[in-house]
């Protein structure tokens, strides 16, 4: 009894995985755009100016990050199959 | 030391083998075991076209220039691949579902399959491009006067031009001979495809060597390249906002606009999985291109001497330090990033002229009834896009002659992306407004073009080249106004966000604004529809309602375009589908929609539409198929709401029918009984005097006797009487020829007069009267309303079926009137009766034990009427009751 009624909460589960992974995979760009905008910030204070490196760390840094998080959503997203999406 | 001919040497080999892997890529695929050539891999690979000339040199020439802006080209599109499941998955669905050859194509198609707007989106892509392709011609160029310089040999402008045609016509040789083999229909040029691909490889590997070899062999390591980075004369950092997010902006929108990134990001894509697996491999990438910029470009300036071009760092730094193999590699690295882009730049703008532009011309000038050849037109696309990639290599080569070649790389790239994203409102608009029309997009798309022409296109072929220095100060005309940068007199912005900034906003409003007030027409809807819920409608909408035409000439034209190998296949399968002999298949309108869309993937959805339409004769979709199909929400809502309203109001009209028609029968079926029972009334009587003034005529009886027949007879006459004075009653009654006398009387009184008339008090009838009915007076006519009182006490007495009967009469006293209830202790008047008892001639009960012709209660509702009151039958009481409202005072219009 118990058995089955775990079974079904656990394919309810997959599929509100999967539709929270969709809207993360929507929100992700926002939070791209975001962190590339911060740099303008920095303008602000023209004595708090970065060097050249902290500058070139940041940016490259964001990119990073940017790139391995939709590695791993491509990953979590392998099972399904965007051919046939839920709206 | 690398001579020139050396390099030309090596770069002939390198094009050699380039040959080699894009004819044995062409024979796989024809073998049809050319599954890896639609991998991921291989697709990633091919958006690396992004990264033309303009990364591998110009990028370091930006850092050296304006610090870390540059990395905003890669940023934008980084963006949007990682944004893959917004725009660029619904783009790819929408390719693959409409069978979309080119960025021109997919505007003019969703926009009602509209000639003139795939012209306009030609146009701008052909215009924008131009630059672009100038750009790549003039980098390789400066590669090779590079060598030449390191040969000793320095090249004067003559060299620098007719380098710039060779490699020109090198390139049309090599794009006509892989781009433009076959019609494919799904315009995948396989060939090409894996030459793209190896040239990403060589470029990144090319670049990253350079990288390598400045970071760990000039600089001593990564530690060491920071500390030269911070020291350096360049300012990484030294922004105006406006410009690092227009920048990003504008390239992250040129990745969906450029046609050579719509040709690989949407046309050439196999499987719509490989964008996910594209959504990172493609900005890692774009990171690795961009990852040694900043340390070339720094070492750069420290070793070279001061007034080198920065754009050429890549090359030269090699060369300078005597690696004489790795700048070898660097140049094949910047001519791959080159060639790839060109190639791939010209077939899909080569596509978008002659599918758009040269067949409708062509289809237009000759009547159609001439006699036909089979592959005709095909024979005239294939033309047309060699001639236009010869065409479109030619406006590259003017523009690098007219712009002097010596411009900034990347200047001249965001010219070209900034011309290219103004296909952007209508695209996105079009992909995801279903209001957008044709005329908005048409409107939109060329104000942006005339803007970006005259504050970006025109200016930069440097002050004073086309549009004099006196227009850039003071305006055309002397209108201040319209100075190309600083329109509206806005002065002091960045000319180039100056121009994205008001082209793009213009555009955009004229095509929202003249969306808002135009109509589109049925197909644009249809369409429109189809691109916008492209997830939901997975099957496509058919197009054709009727299929007039015959299969042959279906089959001529498909050869004419396709070639008859081709057209016959499809027509074979069509055929062996529906399971006909020979290889003409019926004509279905499925069968004209898949042909259309093989067509389209041919010539494009304009052409294909318009030729299938000559055959089957006038447009193809009507209003009501709109209707049905593309799922006009807000009718369909309306028109069921409608539907519904209706329904419930047939169906009251239904229930009221029913009603009437039950009562109809059943007064009917009493109306039967009454006759019978009329008749039988009229008749025992009639009998009974009959047979006893026989006995009295024939006198042989006794006196008592005769006393006693006379008395019968005197009591039959009377009943016969009283039930023809009865009907009398009622025809007057309802006739209303009544005469009413109008009496003011006391309600008690009434009572008892009706009760003592009724036949007493006496037997076992027990009538219990409400004790206070003294000071009830009433104006009204008394006499008939003691009718109605003593038929209403005879009733009970005749029907009351308790064994010790009983009638209660109470008043009540309610404001104007009085209400008078007489309820007995009989079992009541069934439901289904109680609408009846008060029609004429009827009768609850058999006939048999009532005395009268069931005209009582009809009389008494008559009468009350009459007296302004009424009478009706009172539910709940455990008996039959019955309740006579009675006004005070009757009213005068009664």
């Amino acid at each position: 009894m118990s058995g089955g009624r775990k079974a079904t909460i656990f394919l309810e589960q997959a599929g509100y995985r999967q539709r929270r992974l969709r809207d993360a995979l929507r929100v992700w760009p926002v939070f791209g755009c975001i962190l590339l905008v911060v740099p303008l910030l920095w303008s602000l204070d023209p004595s708090g100016q970065p060097g050249n490196a902290a500058a070139l760390t940041y940016v490259f840094g964001v990119w990073v990050i940017l790139i391995a998080v939709t590695v791993l959503m491509a990953w979590a997203l392998r099972g399904d199959d965007p051919s046939n999406p839920k709206p | 030391m690398l001579g020139i001919n050396t390099v030309i040497a090596f770069s002939l080999c390198y094009v050699a083998f380039l040959f080699f892997v894009a004819f044995w890529a062409e024979r796989r695929a024809k073998r049809g075991n050319a599954t890896w050539l639609h991998s991921p891999l291989i697709y990633t690979l091919s958006l690396s076209i992004y990264c033309t000339a303009w990364t591998f040199y110009g990028a370091v020439g930006y850092a050296a220039r304006s610090g870390l802006e540059f990395v905003t080209i890669y940023l934008g599109p980084t963006l949007m691949m990682i944004g893959w499941w917004w725009i660029l998955r619904k783009l790819v669905r929408i390719g693959r579902a409409q069978r979309i050859t080119s960025i021109a194509d997919l505007v003019s198609s969703r926009f009602g399959k509209s000639t003139s707007l795939g012209v306009i989106v030609t146009v701008i892509s052909v215009v924008a491009a131009t630059p672009y392709i100038a750009l790549q011609l003039q980098s390789v160029t400066l590669s090779f006067a590079v060598f030449a310089q390191s040969g000793g040999q320095l090249w004067q402008d003559a060299d620098l031009n007719a380098t710039a045609t060779w490699v020109a016509v090198g390139l049309f040789v090599f794009t006509v001979i892989f781009g433009t083999r076959n019609l494919d229909a799904n315009e995948r040029h396989h060939g090409i495809v894996i030459a793209i691909a190896v040239e990403a490889v060589v470029k990144l590997i090319a670049l990253l060597a350079v990288g390598v070899f400045v970071v760990w062999g000039i600089a001593g390591g990564p530690a060491e390249m920071m500390q030269r980075i911070d020291n350096s004369q360049i300012v990484l950092w030294d922004q105006d906002g406006g410009r690092w997010i227009s920048l990003i902006f504008l390239s992250g929108a040129a990745l969906l606009c450029l046609p050579r990134m719509f040709q690989v990001l949407v046309v050439e894509n196999a499987d719509e999985r490989h964008l996910a697996i594209a959504s990172w491999a493609f900005p890692t990438y774009l990171f690795l291109m961009s990852l040694f910029v900043v340390p070339i470009a720094v070492v750069g300036l420290d070793l070279l001497p001061v007034g080198s071009n920065p754009d050429l760092f890549v090359l030269t730094v090699p060369l300078q330090e005597g690696k004489q193999g790795l700048a070898m590699l660097s140049f094949l690295g910047g001519f791959s990033s080159a060639t790839s882009m060109v190639m791939v730049a010209t077939i899909a703008l080569a596509t978008m002229v002659s599918n758009h532009i040269v067949v409708p011309v062509w289809l237009s000038l000759r009547p159609s009834q001439q006699a036909v050849i089979s592959g005709d037109i095909r024979h005239v696309i294939l033309l047309a896009r060699r001639l236009s990639i010869a065409g479109v290599l030619f406006l590259g080569l003017v523009y690098y002659r007219l712009s002097g070649g010596g411009t900034a790389l990347a200047a001249i790239g965001l010219v070209s992306f900034s011309g290219a994203v103004q296909i952007l409102p209508a695209m996105l608009g079009g992909v995801f407004w279903r209001g957008a029309t044709r005329l908005g997009a048409a409107t939109g798309l060329l104000i942006g073009l005339t803007v970006w022409l005259w504050t970006l296109f025109l200016p930069s072929f440097g002050d004073a080249a086309l549009i004099g220095q006196t227009v850039l100060d003071q305006g055309p005309f002397g209108m201040a106004w319209a100075r190309p940068q600083a329109l509206f007199g806005i002065v002091g912005l960045d000319p180039l966000v100056h121009g994205l900034l008001w082209s793009m906003l213009l555009n955009t409003a004229g095509f929202i604004i003249v969306s808002l007030v135009t109509f589109p027409t049925p197909l644009e809807r249809l369409q429109g529809a189809q691109f916008v819920n492209v997830f939901e409608h997975s099957a496509a909408a058919p197009a054709w309602t009727t299929a007039a035409a015959g299969a042959e000439d279906l089959l001529i034209m498909a050869q004419r375009i396709m070639g008859s190998e081709q057209a016959q296949a499809i027509f074979e399968r069509e055929a062996v589908r529906q399971g006909k002999k020979g290889f003409l298949p019926e004509v279905t309108p499925s069968f004209v929609e898949l042909l259309e869309r093989d067509l389209a993937g041919s010539v494009g959805a304009a052409t294909a539409h318009a030729m299938v339409g000559q055959l089957i004769g006038g447009s193809g979709v009507s209003v009501e198929d709109l209707i049905a199909v593309a799922d006009e929400a807000a009718q369909i809502l309306e028109y069921s709401s409608r539907l519904e309203a209706k329904s419930a109001e047939q169906e009251q009209t239904a229930r009221a029918l029913r009603e009437a028609n039950d009562k109809l029968t059943a007064l009917s079926i009493q109306k039967d009984a009454f006759l019978s029972q009329i008749s039988h009334e009229l008749r025992t009587p009639m009998t009974s005097i009959r047979s006893f003034s026989d006995i009295l005529r024939d006198g042989e009886i006794g006196l008592a006797e005769q006393k006693r027949y006379s008395g019968i007879i005197h009591d039959e006459a009377i009943r016969l009487t009283g039930l023809l004075d009865d009907l009398l009653d009622l025809s007057v009654l309802e006739n209303g020829q009544v005469m009413l006398h109008v009496k003011t009387g006391n309600l008690g009184q009434l009572l008892e007069r009706a009760i003592g008339a009724a036949g007493g008090l006496g037997d076992a009838f027990e009538i219990r009267s409400a004790p206070d009915l003294g000071d009830m007076r009433v104006t009204t006519d008394l006499d008939r309303l003691v009718q109605v009182f003593i038929n209403l006490i005879a009733n009970a007495r005749k029907y009351c079926d308790a064994q010790t009967p009983c009638l209660r009469i109470s008043c009540a006293d309610h404001g104007d009137s009085y209400l008078i209830d007489f309820i007995d202790n009989g079992s009541g008047i069934a439901p289904e009766n109680q609408q009846l008892i008060f029609e004429k001639f009827s009768r609850v009960a058999d006939g048999s034990k009532a005395g009268g012709a069931g005209l009582g209660l009809a009389i008494c509702r008559e009468i009350m009427r009459r007296l302004g009151g009424d009478i009706a039958y009172l539910n709940g009481q455990y008996g039959t009751a019955f309740r006579v409202t009675l006004p005070k005072e009757k009213p005068a219009d009664c």
